[in-house]
């Protein structure tokens, strides 16, 4: 990595990013960390509502995804840099909220980066079952030792282990279709007739479908971090929203498929419950499929993709609470470098204890609602921040990448969409939506009383634009 | 407007800053979980040693099939009795709706209006007081 950094000594040193990225590569960075969201997770969306209600919710969460990434890209094609939707509402709505959005940007991908871990861990306990092993084994070490081992790599250097994901991520996503292909040669029988007899598919009735979106979100949950590498793309105008809406277009199939086979494979109560039950649902249809080779398959499958999602999940998590730690919304010490290996080494570590302390202990649902609360208060945030952007500079005084179209349709959409998806997380996991939006409010109270006189006014508005409107 | 020049913090005010940070992040994400507050609103039913497939409402062979292949030979299974009658109550309390309201749109309101404030500091030393 290469950013601005203030070295112990206090002396500054920029280096540049470098352009080297085309669309191909925001497409991979994308779906890189979120396929793991078809490898565990989404199905308590089945919990929530039935095997439809789920389908259901994951149609409309792709819809809210696809007005997430036609706002961001106008967004981000114009801001093109590091930082994502930190540096847009640094500039657009101002710090306050810009370090609320880094908070965000960092919940969400830690408590990913736990219930990968989690995930993993059941693997491991599952493998040893099917090795025929016969105690219970402790999940515990596994899931320790996943997280230091990525967070170490994080802290080696990010470029051997970006790579390393493209690699797993593309093996995790093969073995989505190498599954769907067997179902259809029949070495792989679906019952979804018999399995959805009854009240199976819509056991809550509507109700069901509009609870279901809580986890429908999951799906694509962290899609939207391809803008972190805005000022790494060559091309951001054309790279950033084409291969953000590829992403997307490359999950909604993969999501599909995976309620087309789990569904045909697996009673939705098993289905529906990640905790007790189904905790890797792919993974549970090979074993049901009786195919050795489809086993062993989906289970690779499920460790790379929840290595290469914690791997992500890391990267840009560590980056965002450096980023605030280089702008002062956070101790300044966070944001040093190291010096041989160009990483954010503080923010890697710092964040490592916070990881495990809520993948070991915590239910994996919760875990999850933690990660998800963070997205849905980031994605709030979002039509807020283009209307803002449009009203402050208008489209005739500078100039954008890309221009979203409809405008303010998908912002409203989008606002809509949020409105239901908390009144679903609501419906069942109120509490935990209260005590978290309570967590943001009194860290808000200690940023603008106390932590803000550190920050430098000026200095937080970079971009070679004119005076907003209306200021 | 003249350029704001922020106070200097020292090692111990960063360390206090982290600690606050950490009991912050710890309690809000965790005294949920401590106090039994968090996690979905699921109940299961009883355990019934005596029940059959039929009354857990597995009726069609291709569920008792697929129950078979996880393992679980017979209904008579207290882990399987939890995971098939386990059920999310949706009645809704108004008030906690209300609450819930209230907390977020305040939320968002409260962040705009203090980043309103200091993003007009930022514009006035970025481009100078208008005149």
């Amino acid at each position: 990595m290469a950013k601005a950094s203030e070295a112990a000594g206090g002396k500054v040193e920029k280096i540049s990013l470098l352009r080297v990225l085309g669309p191909a590569h925001v497409w991979a960075l994308g779906v890189g960390i979120v396929l793991v969201g078809e490898y565990m997770g989404w199905n308590f969306a089945v919990g929530k509502g039935g095997a439809y209600a789920a389908l259901i919710a994951c149609w409309f969460a792709g819809l809210l995804y696809t007005c997430v990434a036609m706002i961001d890209s106008e967004v981000t094609s114009t801001v093109a840099a590091a930082g994502g939707q930190y540096t847009q509402a640094k500039h657009i709505i101002g710090p306050l909220m810009a370090f609320n959005v880094g908070l965000y940007l960092v919940f969400a991908y830690t408590m990913l980066e736990a219930a990968n871990a989690i995930t993993l861990g059941y693997l491991v306990s599952q493998v040893a079952a099917l090795s025929g092993y016969t105690g219970t084994l402790d999940q515990t070490p596994f899931i320790v030792l996943t997280i230091l081992f990525l967070a170490w790599l994080n802290y080696r250097g990010v470029l051997a282990t970006l790579n390393f994901n493209l690699v797993i991520t593309a093996v995790a996503f093969v073995a989505i279709i190498v599954l769907f292909l067997s179902t259809l040669t029949g070495t792989t029988q679906l019952h979804h007739a018999g399995l959805m007899a009854g009240g199976a598919s819509l056991p809550y009735g509507a109700i069901g479908v509009v609870a279901a979106m809580h986890f429908g979100l999951w799906y694509y949950l962290g899609i939207e971090g391809t803008t972190q590498a805005a000022e790494e793309v060559r091309s951001p105008a054309r790279a950033l929203p084409f291969g953000t809406m590829a992403g997307i277009i490359t999950l909604l199939i993969a999501a599909t498929l995976t309620w087309y086979i789990c569904t045909g494979i697996l009673p939705w109560e098993f289905l529906g419950d990640g905790v007790n039950g189904s905790v890797a649902p792919l993974f549970d249809a090979s074993r049901l499929s009786g195919s050795t080779f489809l086993m062993v398959l989906l289970g690779i499958g499920t460790m790379f993709s929840t290595m290469a999602s914690a791997n992500g999940c890391i990267n840009d998590a560590s980056r965002a609470w450096f980023a605030m730690g280089r702008d002062h919304y956070l101790p300044q010490w966070f944001g040093a470098v190291h010096p041989k290996y160009r990483t954010p080494f503080r923010s890697i570590i710092f964040l490592v204890p916070i990881a495990i302390l809520f993948a070991l202990g915590a239910p994996l649902d919760q875990v999850i609602t933690f990660s998800i609360l963070s997205g849905l208060l980031e994605y709030t945030f979002m039509p807020i921040n283009v209307i803002m952007f449009r009203r402050k500079w208008p489209l005739d005084t500078i100039k954008r990448g890309y221009v979203h179209p409809f405008h303010p349709i998908p912002a409203i959409v989008l606002l809509c969409l949020c409105a239901i998806t908390y009144f679903a997380v609501f419906l069942g996991y109120g509490t935990q939506l209260i005590a978290m939006v309570g967590f943001y409010v009194v860290v808000s109270l200690w940023f603008h009383f106390w932590r803000y006189r550190f920050v430098k006014r000026g200095d937080q508005f970079t971009m070679p634009w004119p005076r907003p409107r209306g200021y | 407007m003249a350029k704001y020049k922020p106070p200097h913090q020292g090692k111990l005010g960063q360390i206090i800053d982290v600690v606050v940070l950490l009991i912050l992040i710890i309690g809000a994400l965790r005294l949920p979980l401590w106090l039994d507050l968090a996690g979905g609103a699921k109940t299961s039913a009883a355990f019934n040693p005596a029940a059959t497939w039929a009354d857990l409402g597995q009726n069609t062979p291709e569920k008792i099939a697929a129950y078979n292949a996880l393992g679980f030979d017979t209904p008579n299974n207290e882990a399987l009795q939890n995971i098939i009658t386990a059920r999310y109550d949706y009645t809704i309390n108004y008030l906690q709706l209300l609450v819930m309201i209230v907390v977020v749109v305040g939320y968002f309101f409260l962040v705009i209006r203090f980043s309103g404030e200091e993003y007009k500091e930022v514009i006035a030393e970025k481009f100078g007081d208008r005149k």
